[in-house]
């Protein structure tokens, strides 16, 4: 731990600019071929080397087309090759008693010798015997240009194994304390040869093949030669393969980040790792081993090294329980445990295994699919949200093949004993001594009855409940108005936050984004959270939906030393706290502080003051006293620490408690002591549930908010103060798990100390000292000046300004006050720009310009303190305006941005369209459809149409009509003002139209997802965007991102993912409603992300490929001239727009109130829209002209020529602001050197590579089909690597045909083999699909109009109701149309279906999750959270089992027998004629299928009826028989 | 906010007047108040703008939707306690003031502004009624002593926030009682002065000390306080008229409207005309108000309450749209054709007309001469016509303050207009701790916009004097 050196991936790029390495994502396709009996052979790494190169468009390639990713596998050390091939120079024992090291050393003599020197030094001190070197041969002709240059020579050390190492497990251990001291001995003499040293693997068991090379390179592909000659021979034996195809979001050569690693590959990415390797690293003082000495321990330290990728850390963690003791399998189990929280049908003994757990060891939480081994036991494991897709089959000849998806190597059907997939929190096992597989159940099982895991839980476990309650606690001398000045609350806090939280438990909704200064910019007292912003997930990463998939989600925690990892024979008792929530009220507080008092020798708690005396004291040196206050307590025997601030007087000013937590926290950790403590935070501060997440992020087990709760009461003294309390309680926590998803993260308990902030405008010195391992891009303030800013906020709280004593702060946060926060928006510039562009007037534009430009203390944004130097600073002269470029030019790059039609009226979405299409511009659809008649041109030659169409999470009104009708098709990915949330309309928001465009039912509301289902990763999103480029392949597809650190490498990634645009979204955006702590705490500045993206894709020589669009707050032309020079191409602005269109800031769009027009559908208020496309127009000419007025200064005639290029920019030193002394934008200017031929601005188009698939044949076969209505027939092979099949063809169809399409069955194609993934993605009206084989993930995904049947192929014996036929997230967004499907689905089976009919027999869980329309029947077994979010549709499971009740989620929806109403006609009212809708389906399922439990039932229909529950939303039942009743009623009177 | 869709939902009403042959018959107040519950009611039609342009529009920069929440919830108590935070005297605003701030309610783009003005003076009468207005005396002394000279509602304003901070603070005034142009320039029929002792009460009772009768740099020179004060604040009204120098102008029966309207201000409240002074009546006369501004309305309506023949009001500019094209307007104060209740009171009107003579006969007037005038203000020919008139009362605005005694006195610097120059800032005049706010400094204005001068030099005087900002902004 001394060392401060950090780990470096070798050909990673060095931190630049704001390029850091740290954020790199990866992404990839994993794969297993084993034999279950142990047999090695040849084929089974055949079979894996095969299964890599059809797997590669899970992976990518960058600027270098020879470059991948990297890929490897690992397999058995393959005793007979490895004899043969050594036996020349050395001999050696038999298997098992001797290791194999591979080894990469980079590629120089000089350090080869010195690395070959040092690692024979280390053995000789480490007492093992080197038997010898074999240079392993690589053949590199085929790699790329890029990765040449660091490829390493890879070397395969022989080791004996010493006679006292008695087991082959303690050779193991002894080969990986080995490994750890030579990596310590090569960090140690020198940086720079590490970064090319690695050491993949050093096992008697496994050894590893990988390295930088395309899949198909590994081994060689038919007659072309792989890197690695040796897999070539065929006596390279092993009984299993474990492969990897990674796709990473650089395009750089890092040979160590290559998957495998030395245990496992991974397909995810776990999000808490920052926190996972403070807690591992903390560990130290804790531990203690009979397997490893303490001296071994010192020489295994630290576990994780800095600056690895998480899946590396990962496996760091996993190697140490494993050498430890652990079994493989059990190691897993604790390291990614399945939700057993809130699992009401989990084992009991099996859910106290897991309590007994949790406190050893917090969750690795996030996505995870790992296929793992230590060479025993081998297996996979997908995690608690099982968001990754994992599929398996057994063959007769008891093979198993695993992998991300099926069909990556032909399979002879017929030998097939089963298909299955790996679901959520499930693990696949199998024990390779044995030779047996060990399913989940049994795995469970076994680990659940090893021990008495209960009472054990109970010897450690106090719940906090149950511990009596304490005397009171003292109470402060000041007044509630003094003590909430002193902790800066506002009138705001009350109005805005806590209210809302009492009245609802919920969070406060608020609207149109925010535009006030970050908190380094303000002139106001800021809390120290305001300087953090909360990161979240996107693209590389699902975000969780907290409320209809609460079932993952647990805020419970435990307080107090945690147990000893590695103490395999629980015999240490270490009491700790459990609690169900972090945040304590008064009473649990008071207990927890008075535990000292009782007499519990086993838990005491330690009360640290946190006030400070100002005038002879400085924060500094408090906070060490305090640490070592903390530090003594524990070495005493206390057992939990409670700082706390109650001691706040007017002389004793409080440190800010999340300087205090975070430091304190870091500090036990360097000691090693942090996992021998709990430690509480007992502050006035937190109020907001921001606060709270800050404060967990940064160590707090548990914080109690002492003063918002006395808030709390004073707000609720005339009514049930004991609810109000509880509400907000209730809020907070509901809050908590909302930031905690939106970075995919479940488990409080994983959160904690996490770090899941970027810091803003604080100096690196400060972040170093306190916020250890926090992203900074902005330098500024530190520790003094947060001083200054503390102790001057307690000085005005106890200032007494007259008049005011009695009121707190106005705020001004949310809403103007001309005595708080300073605005952008605010009544000047709105008045003035929209007399501007009324009265085309350019002074009055000026005059708004001006005041938005002005650089003085009043600083609003970063760019409002940089300086635009001009062409004279770099000896040339200006340009005459006349020269630029001109506006007509300019504003062709200008896009209104995404509201959707819904939020905003059809006169105000209309009206941005119209003005967008006259200039050339683009505008944006939004989430949320398009009405079709908006494709066709007006009368007068204008058009609404909506030139981008975007795609969102919901999927609503995306049918292959609306993307064929685009000329960008827009994923958006995060919205600036709630990134990684999902929305919700309302239903009375929902009238007919609403209803129409976004096929749902008028009158239910519509819930998007937070992620898009079918992006939980980087290689998703490359498939979605393959699946829209095919339908459209005219358009371009756009990424939307928001701005946070790591955007750029996320960008690099959607470049590498060919997306041809990429929007990079500033964190003010506006939005219709989000949560308040959204608004202001998510997401930062679009100057910081988009400097970020453009040097990202510069430094990867990925620019000139994907256009550059900056978003979020622009409102003047300097503000696009700064953007230019950060690297966009293009422009989008929301808010301006619509304030020229007549918006005025109410902030009440999620309200339905709009007094303008705009953010309403209410008919009257409607009318009042008064905006023009002149006015939008005209303020676009405003702004190209300021641009241009820039530009001719600059001496740039050209726009092109002025992006990217940042020397034109400056920190304007002019300017006075105390805040902003220390601020420095050098990171932000950087300027990286692109890549020979690489523009610093989009020159060129991406290759989609899409001119030689199936969709081009079919497209052919059924031109008459198209043209002349003719039917016609197709059949066809089809394999894994066609994917998005049905596509292209189905955007000719609605090209032409628009979404009525043509009559059924016109274009009838049928196909054999196993299909990619998106199969029959959006399917137009009149095709159909009949597959004979099976198909992957996405099946039918927005289908709109066509049929789809899958069925297993003829030959094969497996019994189609017991298995997997499609993947996961199949039917998600369907629109209308059929499916049938003779097998199993995977997870989340018709997610967000609008209105397609499908039968299926079996699924998931979260079937018909968010499903608003159509009829699904699940002909067997269903998962857990069936139905969660559900609003429309219906559903009818046959529950033979009898056990649907405790798997559906009754949130939503309610339970119905099949209504058998005799009525033989068959109308559309879904409230009825339930027995003949269900038979006339289970009868297509026959005949497009031929499946036999369909004819079973079919045959036994009176019997089987009463099985079948039907399903109904409980609003949709509502609204559906309003709407009969109501028809009835009219019927009735036409008659009368 | 209470009712998102108040706006939508709730008519818009307003406090109206007493008929017309009711009103004139005194110089009471006739303005009817409205009733609790329609006040409150009222109040929820505010929207809670997110940017809530009243709140910019009002010059003191009231907090109007959160009182308007406050008293939409029946909370009356914060209703004011708000208000107070922004606006010492609410009681006058809310009766005079024209109220820029429902010019600037967002409601007024399509529909009718929500009822502020009511809602404020409802607030702060009810505060009045309930006794909850009560001196607030500071409990620390600074030992620091300020003269504000000029007790016009800058100078009051002034002086309320500086004694309540602990400073000495005397005020000069020249009139027998305080309240400037409050009292004696506006009529009791708009505000009864009662309103203004009341507040003055409150001034007394916090400590300020008055000194009345004293005209300073006339009676006692700045340089007598400049060595007795520690600051002194420059609060004096713009009391320079404009005048109009046509031939016939210094015939009898011409006046200025300051000369007219104060004589009728003591009258109702016993003061008494100074003996002095010749008394200036419209009884039974024809009377010709030159200006169409809130003096000329005032002059107005005193005349019919006195028992003119016939008031007609002259103005030079070209009638006002009647209606305003919001869009290009709002949230500005819109140039539009308005009616006063004075002029509502049987006033005749007359737009584009520029007076060429005045005639008279035996030095006394008897009528007027005028002639019609296009946009440019340029005489139309042809356009000639006289009106018969025994008083003329000329409500042309005024120029500056007056510059005479006390402004020389002083030896500070004037502004190109002739006020006395300090920026906004700190409220400084080029001599050394003397200070400036209210019409004095930037000429003639609203009531809140002295009010508004009063605090923020209120402010910076207590900056300079202890360091600190005691006092907001």
């Amino acid at each position: 731990m001394s060392k401060k050196t950090k780990f470096k991936i070798a050909g990673l790029p060095k931190a630049q600019g704001l390029y850091n390495p740290v954020n790199e994502h990866d992404a990839c396709g994993v794969g297993l071929v084993l034999d279950i009996k142990n047999r090695p052979s040849f084929d089974i790494v055949e079979k894996g080397l095969a299964m890599l190169c059809n797997l590669e468009h899970r992976g990518a390639v960058g600027a270098d087309p020879k470059a991948g990713d990297g890929s490897g596998l690992l397999i058995q050390i393959p005793h007979k090759f490895l004899k043969k091939k050594v036996s020349d120079s050395f001999s050696i024992p038999k298997q098992g008693e001797y290791g194999v090291g591979v080894i990469f050393i980079p590629n120089n003599e000089n350090d080869e010798k010195k690395i070959k020197l040092l690692i024979e030094e280390v053995c000789l001190k480490e007492q093992i015997n080197i038997l010898g070197w074999r240079l392993c041969p690589t053949y590199t002709k085929e790699l790329g240009w890029s990765v040449l240059p660091s490829t390493p020579i890879v070397y395969q050390l022989f080791l004996e194994r010493p006679d006292n190492e008695k087991s082959q497990d303690d050779f193991e251990k002894k080969l990986y304390i080995l490994r750890r001291c030579i990596e310590k001995e090569v960090l140690e003499i020198s940086n720079q040869i590490q970064e090319g040293f690695y050491i993949p693997s050093l096992s008697s068991r496994t050894i590893l093949y990988k390295g930088m090379v395309l899949a198909d390179q590994v081994g060689g592909l038919g007659e072309k030669l792989g890197f690695y000659e040796d897999l070539t021979d065929s006596d390279i034996e092993s009984s299993f393969a474990l492969i990897h195809q990674r796709f990473s979001t650089n395009t750089f050569p890092t040979w160590s980040l290559a998957q495998p690693f030395r245990m496992l590959c991974h397909n995810g990415e776990i999000n808490t790792v920052r926190g996972n390797i403070n807690w591992m690293n903390a560990r130290h003082k804790n531990l203690a081993s009979p397997s490893f000495s303490e001296n071994d321990l010192n020489k295994i330290w630290p576990i994780i090294e800095e600056g690895q990728s998480d899946s590396a850390s990962f496996d760091n963690a996993l190697e140490l329980l494993v050498r430890g003791g652990y079994s493989i399998s059990e190691a897993m189990l604790i390291m990614i445990p399945e939700a057993w929280q809130n699992n009401d049908i989990m084992d009991k003994n099996l859910k106290s295994f897991y309590e007994y757990h949790a406190p050893i060891m917090e969750p690795w939480d996030g996505p995870a699919n790992i296929a793992f081994t230590d060479g025993k036991q081998i297996g996979a494991l997908l995690d608690r949200n099982g968001l990754r897709p994992a599929r398996y089959l057994i063959t007769e000849d008891d093979k198993v093949i695993f992998a991300s998806e099926m069909g990556l190597i032909p399979i002879d059907e017929s030998k097939v004993k089963s298909k299955w997939r790996l679901e959520p929190g499930k693990m696949l096992l199998i024990d390779l001594e044995k030779g047996a597989m060990i399913n989940d159940q049994e795995i469970k099982k076994n680990v659940a009855n090893k021990r008495p895991w209960e009472k054990l839980l109970k010897l450690n476990q106090l719940n906090i409940d149950d511990i009596p309650s304490s005397n009171e606690d003292f109470e402060s001398d000041y007044s509630l108005k003094e003590l909430q000045k002193a902790f800066g609350y506002t009138q705001e806090d009350e109005k805005f936050l806590i209210n809302p939280m009492i009245a609802s438990g919920m969070e406060a909704t608020g609207s149109m984004g925010t535009d006030t200064p970050i908190a380094p910019l303000s002139l106001k007292s800021k809390p120290m959270f305001t300087y953090f912003k909360q990161k979240f997930a996107q693209v590389t990463n699902p975000p969780i939906d907290p409320i209809r998939e609460e079932m993952v989600m647990a805020l419970n925690n435990y307080i107090g030393p945690r147990p000893n990892v590695l103490s395999l024979d629980q015999k240490e008792v270490s009491k700790f706290i459990k609690i169900d929530t972090p945040i304590l009220d008064e009473n649990n507080a008071n207990k927890i502080k008075n535990l000292s008092n009782n007499n519990n020798s086993f838990i005491s708690s330690e009360i640290i003051d946190i006030t400070f005396n100002a005038k002879d004291e400085n924060i500094e040196n408090v906070l060490t006293a305090i640490c070592e206050k903390a530090e003594r307590a524990i070495n005493n025997g206390k057992t939990i620490i409670v700082l706390s601030d109650k001691f706040v007087t007017e002389k004793k000013v409080p440190i800010p408690s999340l300087l205090a937590t975070s430091k304190v926290h870091q500090y036990l950790i360097n000691k090693g002591l942090r996992t021998s403590a709990g430690l509480i935070i007992e502050t006035g501060e937190a109020r907001e549930v921001h606060h709270f997440c800050c404060l967990a992020g940064y160590g707090a087990d548990a914080i109690h908010p002492w003063l918002a709760i006395k808030v709390v009461e004073n707000l609720s003294a005339n009514s049930d103060q004991k609810k109000a309390i509880e509400n907000f309680v209730k809020a907070l926590g509901k809050g908590i798990k909302k930031v905690m998803s939106k970075m995919g993260i479940c488990t409080y308990q994983s959160y904690c100390g996490a770090q899941i902030f970027d810091a803003i405008g604080l100096s690196t010195e400060f972040i170093d000292e306190f916020f250890t391992g926090t992203s900074s891009l902005v330098e500024g303030l530190g520790i003094e000046e947060i001083e200054k800013e503390t102790i001057s906020r307690h000085n005005d709280a106890f200032s007494k300004v007259s008049g005011l004593e009695n009121l707190l702060d106005v705020g001004g946060e949310y809403a103007v006050r001309l005595r708080g926060e300073k605005h952008s928006w605010e009544s000047d510039t709105v008045r003035d720009l929209q007399h501007a562009v009324r009265l085309n007037s350019s002074d009055t534009y000026k005059k708004y310009a001006d005041s938005l430009n002005v650089q003085n203390e009043k600083l609003m944004t970063l760019r409002g303190l940089f300086k635009i130097k001009k062409a004279e600073d770099f000896s040339k002269k200006p340009i005459a305006i006349e020269e630029v470029e001109e506006a007509k030019e300019i504003v062709k790059r200008f896009a209104t941005g995404a509201m959707s039609f819904g939020s905003i009226s059809r006169e105000a979405h209309t009206n941005l369209a119209i003005a967008m299409n006259r200039i050339g511009g683009r505008s944006n659809t939004g989430e949320g459809g398009e009405e079709a008649d908006r494709f066709l041109t007006m009368e007068n030659g204008d058009s609404m149409r909506s030139s981008i169409k975007q795609v969102a999470s919901g999927r609503f009104g995306v049918t292959a009509e609306y993307l064929a009708n685009s000329d960008m098709i827009q994923i958006k990915m995060a919205q600036g003002a709630k990134p990684g949330e999902g929305g919700q309309l309302p239903g009375h928001k929902v009238d007919q139209t609403i209803a129409n465009v976004r096929f749902s039912t008028p009158g239910v509301g519509l819930i998007s997802p937070p992620p898009h289902h079918d992006i939980y990763s980087i290689e998703d999103l490359a498939q979605l965007i393959y699946d829209l480029k095919n339908t459209n392949p005219s358009a371009d597809i756009s990424v939307k991102l928001v701005s946070e650190v790591g955007v750029g490498t996320v960008a690099a990634g959607v470049s590498k993912a060919k997306a041809d645009h990429v929007t990079i979204s500033g964190f003010e955006g506006g939005t219709g409603a989000s949560p308040l702590t959204s608004i202001k705490h998510a997401g930062s500045p679009w100057e910081l992300g988009l400097a970020e993206t453009h040097q990202t894709l510069v430094i990867n020589g990925l620019r000139s490929r994907i256009t550059v669009q900056a978003d979020g707050g622009l409102k003047t032309g300097r503000d696009v001239v700064v953007a230019a020079l950060l690297g966009a191409d293009e422009f989008g602005f929301s808010t301006a727009p619509l304030i020229a269109s007549g918006c005025i800031m109410m902030r009440k769009c999620h309200l339905n109130t709009c007094p303008v027009g705009i953010a309403t559908q209410d008919p009257e208020l409607r009318k009042l829209f008064n905006g023009q496309p002149e006015h939008v127009i005209n303020f676009f000419f405003f702004v190209a002209e300021e641009a241009r007025s820039y530009m001719s200064k600059m001496g740039f005639k050209t726009f092109d020529e002025m992006i990217g290029q940042t020397q034109f920019l400056d920190t304007d030193k002019a300017v006075k602001h105390w805040k902003t002394e220390g601020m420095d934008f050098e990171k932000l200017f950087y300027k990286p050197d692109p890549w020979d031929g690489d523009t610093i601005y989009r020159s060129e188009a991406q290759d989609h590579d899409i001119y030689e698939i199936l969709d081009r044949k079919l497209i052919k076969e059924s031109a008459e089909a198209i043209n002349e209505l003719k039917p016609v027939q197709i059949s066809s092979e089809i394999k894994n690597t066609d994917r998005s099949t049905g596509a292209m063809l189905s955007g000719e169809v609605a090209k032409i045909h628009g979404h009525k399409g043509l009559a059924e069955d016109t274009i009838n194609i049928k196909l054999k083999g196993t299909a990619g993934q998106s199969f029959g993605v959006f399917l137009a009206k009149g095709i159909s699909l009949d597959l004979e084989g099976e198909a992957n993930d996405y099946v039918g995904k927005g289908i709109s109009g066509g049929r789809i049947a899958i069925y297993p192929p003829k030959n094969s014996k497996i019994t189609p109701e017991e298995n997997i036929i499609v993947g996961n997230t199949v039917l998600y967004g369907g629109i209308t149309g059929e499916c049938y499907f003779n097998g199993i689905a995977g997870e989340r089976f018709a997610v967000r279906n609008s209105g397609a009919t499908a039968v299926v027999e079996g699924s998931g869980d979260h079937c018909c999750e968010y499903m608003t329309g159509g009829i699904i029947v699940v002909l067997g077994k269903v998962g857990r959270n069936f139905g969660a979010g559900m609003s429309g549709g219906i559903a009818y499971v046959l529950d033979e089992d009898n056990n649907f009740k405790d798997l559906y989620n009754s949130e939503m929806i309610e339970l119905e027998k099949i209504n058998n109403s005799d009525e033989k006609i068959f109308t559309d009212n879904l409230l009825i004629h339930d027995k003949e809708r269900l038979k006339n389906l289970i009868e297509n399922h026959h005949r497009y299928t031929n499946s036999p439990k369909a004819k079973r039932i079919l045959d036994n229909f009176e019997n089987y009826l009463p099985k079948f529950i039907k399903v109904m939303p409980t609003e949709y039942k509502r609204v559906l028989m309003d709407m009969y009743s109501s028809k009835e009623t009219s019927k009735n009177s036409v008659k009368g | 906010m209470g009712k998102p869709t108040g706006f939508m939902d709730i008519e818009k009403v307003d406090r109206g007047y007493k008929p017309v042959s009711e009103r004139i018959s005194n110089y009471k107040e006739f303005v009817i108040p409205l009733t609790k519950e329609e006040t409150i009611k009222q109040a929820a039609r505010c929207m809670d703008c997110g940017v809530p342009y009243c709140h910019n529009g009002c010059p003191v920069n009231n907090q109007i939707p959160d009182w308007n929440d406050l008293v939409y919830s029946d909370d009356w108590k914060n209703a004011l306690e708000n208000l107070h935070s922004t606006n010492n005297f609410p009681e006058f605003t809310g009766r005079i003031c024209p109220a820029p701030c429902e010019a600037a309610c967002t409601l007024n783009l399509y529909e009718e502004p929500v009822s502020i003005k009511t809602i404020e003076c409802a607030i702060i009468d009810k505060g009045f009624d309930e006794g909850w207005i009560k001196p607030k005396i500071a409990k620390n002394k600074t030992g620091k002593k300020v003269s504000v000279i000029g007790a016009g509602p800058a100078g009051l304003a002034c002086a309320q926030q500086l004694i309540r901070v602990g400073h000495e603070v005397t005020v000069y005034e020249k009139n027998n009682k305080a309240g400037g142009l409050l009292r004696y320039g506006i009529p009791d029929f708009k505000m009864e002065k009662h309103i203004i002792d009341r507040r003055i009460n409150q001034l007394e009772e916090e400590g300020i000390t008055f000194e009345y009768g004293i005209n300073v740099g006339v009676d006692i020179t700045i340089e007598d306080l400049e060595n007795k004060y520690d600051a002194i604040v420059l609060s004096g009204g713009s009391e320079h008229p404009r005048d109009l120098p046509v031939e016939g102008r210094d015939l009898d029966g011409i006046h200025f409207a300051m000369e007219f309207l104060p004589q009728q201000n003591k009258r109702v409240s016993n003061e008494g005309v100074p003996s002095k002074t010749k008394e200036i009546l419209a009884t039974n006369k024809n009377v010709i108000v030159i200006g169409g501004g809130d003096t000329g309305s005032d002059c107005i309506g005193t005349s019919i309450r006195q028992g003119a023949e016939s008031v007609t009001q002259l103005e030079i500019m070209p009638i006002p749209p009647e209606q305003e094209d919001k869009s290009v307007t709002w949230p500005n104060w819109p140039l539009k054709l308005r009616t006063s209740s004075s002029q509502s009171e049987g006033a005749l009107r007359d737009f584009s007309v520029m007076t060429q003579s005045v005639s008279g006969e035996n030095g006394k007037v008897t009528g007027i001469n005028c002639i019609k005038v296009d946009e440019k203000m340029k005489p139309i020919p042809k356009t000639e016509f006289s009106l018969k008139a025994d008083l003329i009362l000329l409500a042309m605005g005024f120029v500056h303050p007056i510059h005479e005694g006390m402004i020389e006195n002083s030896k500070t610097e004037l502004d190109e207009r002739g006020n006395v120059k300090a920026n906004t800032e700190d409220y400084k005049t080029s001599a050394n701790k003397i200070f400036t706010a209210g019409d004095m400094r930037r000429g003639q204005s609203l009531v809140v916009w002295a009010i508004r001068e009063g605090r923020q030099c209120a402010s910076s005087v207590d900056l300079f004097l202890t360091g600190k900002r005691n006092l907001p902004i």
